[in-house]
């Protein structure tokens, strides 16, 4: 039985969420930059308020520094990125050598996704590959790290230590299937879920009840993805133009009705309020805050939310016996 | 109002349909054997993709998993998923790439459920597609095994155990 073995990557993610602390984490958006100073300025505010970084990989189907790259300059400076990976780009081949190389370079938590499709970006014209999807990509790494081989077979000598996520939108149809969409992810290797933006909380509660009824929430970590959002223009903007987000009338009028200077404090106001009713929730372990290159707003929300401070890295034995009481189950060959 | 979206509308004909043309080639496969897979998937490869492309819209991937994607075909996703909807979908029900197309993940859930032989196969993990039957027949990689040749690693496809362990 591998359950005796403490942790599946020892990241700093993952030992937050199995001493059961409530995790946050943090996206960061890569820079239209050759310049690393511009991921270390993000980098370095975000990192005291959150336990790690999501590096975006070509969110929105628009091309920005690679998210391999931003998790090299961030693991070089001591900081723990989660390492999106998207399978809109790469085939098998090059997916599987980048998460080999990731973890060379320190990356312990990676999470997997179908990816926005080529036509939202700036480049639709670009091929679309797919030639995974997020299910494929995850057991794949699962694959890779507890058998220690590439999908074909083929020996890997030191097998990649990782904390594999993935995402869940329970806030678009087929709403009655999306627990059992969130199954099949755990089934494929997920240890913990980033969910699409929050901002229909009945919705959600709908999704957490079928999820624990299907007992699900007890094997995997689900951290739910959370934001402000700085006025109703903006509201309407992401909910037509970013694939899957939806935004409640009432929220776009409480911005609409929130005079103009006190928008952007409303709009936080709101993303604290979610933050502590989910945190209510039977299930949630943990928040995703996003917001687009707004890393000091991201930080004053987590601040305000209560959510600091941060664990320090938890290495204590107690939280080892703490992270043993969880059961990881992997499926046995 | 074609014979292909009546049929569509009916995933329980379908699925018998299935099962039955399933059980037919597995009763014809030593003829077929003996005449050479070959020969006979050069005569049944243009039929196949002529009936199939009338009913489902079939890409000819070569590794058939209609009966398991609720009588829907998965390669009729523009970002051709196996295991069930992004999170694109938009809340009218369309396509995150194609907003005038229904999305053929709720089209496949929603006809599963009229599906009481493979119905609880859309849960099942389906492998990566195997690039190298493109184009191929699907009905003889059926018979030859090709279509479950799946990566030496790739679990054989089965009800999640997630679930059925969950109450111990």
């Amino acid at each position: 039985m591998t359950d005796q073995e403490p942790y599946l990557s020892g990241s700093r993610l993952e030992r937050v969420l199995r001493a059961g602390r409530f995790a946050v984490t943090a996206e960061l958006d890569p820079p239209d930059s050759a310049n690393p100073q511009e991921v270390y300025d993000a980098a370095l505010v975000l990192s005291q308020v959150c336990d790690a970084i999501n590096a975006t990989d070509a969110a929105g189907a628009h091309c920005h520094m690679s998210s391999v790259a931003i998790c090299a300059l961030l693991t070089r400076a001591g900081y723990e990125p989660v390492m999106q990976v998207s399978c809109r780009d790469r085939n098998r081949i090059a997916i599987q050598g980048d998460l080999l190389g990731a973890a060379a370079m320190g990356v312990k938590n990676i999470l997997c996704l179908t990816g926005d499709d080529t036509s939202v970006g700036d480049q639709p014209e670009a091929k679309r590959v797919f030639d995974f999807d997020s299910i494929h990509l995850l057991r794949t790494a699962k694959i890779m790290r507890d058998e220690g081989r590439f999908l074909s077979g083929r020996e890997i000598t030191q097998p990649p230590r990782l904390f594999l996520g993935a995402v869940a939108n329970p806030f678009v149809p087929p709403y009655d299937w999306r627990p059992y969409r969130l199954a099949k992810k755990i089934e494929a290797g997920a240890n913990f879920i980033q969910t699409q933006y929050c901002f229909d909380l009945p919705r959600f509660e709908q999704f957490m009840q079928r999820v624990r009824d299907l007992g699900i929430d007890q094997k995997v970590c689900i951290l739910v993805g959370v934001g402000p959002l700085r006025s109703e223009r903006a509201a309407e903007f992401m909910r037509t133009h970013v694939p899957g987000v939806v935004i409640p009338d009432e929220i776009v009028e409480r911005l609409r009705k929130t005079p103009k200077s006190k928008k952007r404090e409303e709009g936080k106001r709101i993303c604290i309020e979610i933050i502590q009713q989910v945190r209510e929730i039977d299930g949630v372990a943990g928040v995703h805050v996003m917001a687009f290159k707004q890393e000091k707003l991201v930080a004053e929300i987590i601040e305000e939310a209560g959510l600091l401070p941060r664990p320090r890295q938890p290495k204590t034995e107690e939280d080892d016996s703490l992270g043993q009481e969880r059961r990881w189950r992997r499926t046995e060959n | 109002m074609g014979l292909g979206s009546w049929l569509r509308d009916h995933p329980r004909t379908l699925e018998g349909t299935y099962k039955t043309t399933h059980q037919l080639f597995k009763r014809l496969d030593p003829l077929i054997a003996r005449l050479g897979y070959k020969r006979v998937e050069a005569l049944l490869r243009w039929p196949e993709e002529w009936l199939k492309g009338l009913v489902f819209d079939c890409r000819m991937c070569g590794m058939c998993v209609l009966h398991s994607t609720g009588m829907t075909c998965p390669m009729t996703c523009p970002k051709t998923l196996r295991n069930g909807p992004c999170g694109g979908v938009r809340v009218n029900g369309n396509c995150e790439v194609k907003p005038d197309m229904r999305c053929v993940w709720l089209e496949a859930y929603e006809r599963s459920g009229d599906m009481p032989v493979y119905g609880d196969e859309m849960r099942w993990l389906q492998p990566p597609v195997n690039r190298e039957l493109e184009g191929r027949s699907a009905w003889i990689t059926m018979l030859t095994g090709e279509d479950v040749d799946y990566p030496a690693c790739w679990p054989i496809p089965s009800d999640l155990t997630i679930l059925s362990n969950s109450h111990d």
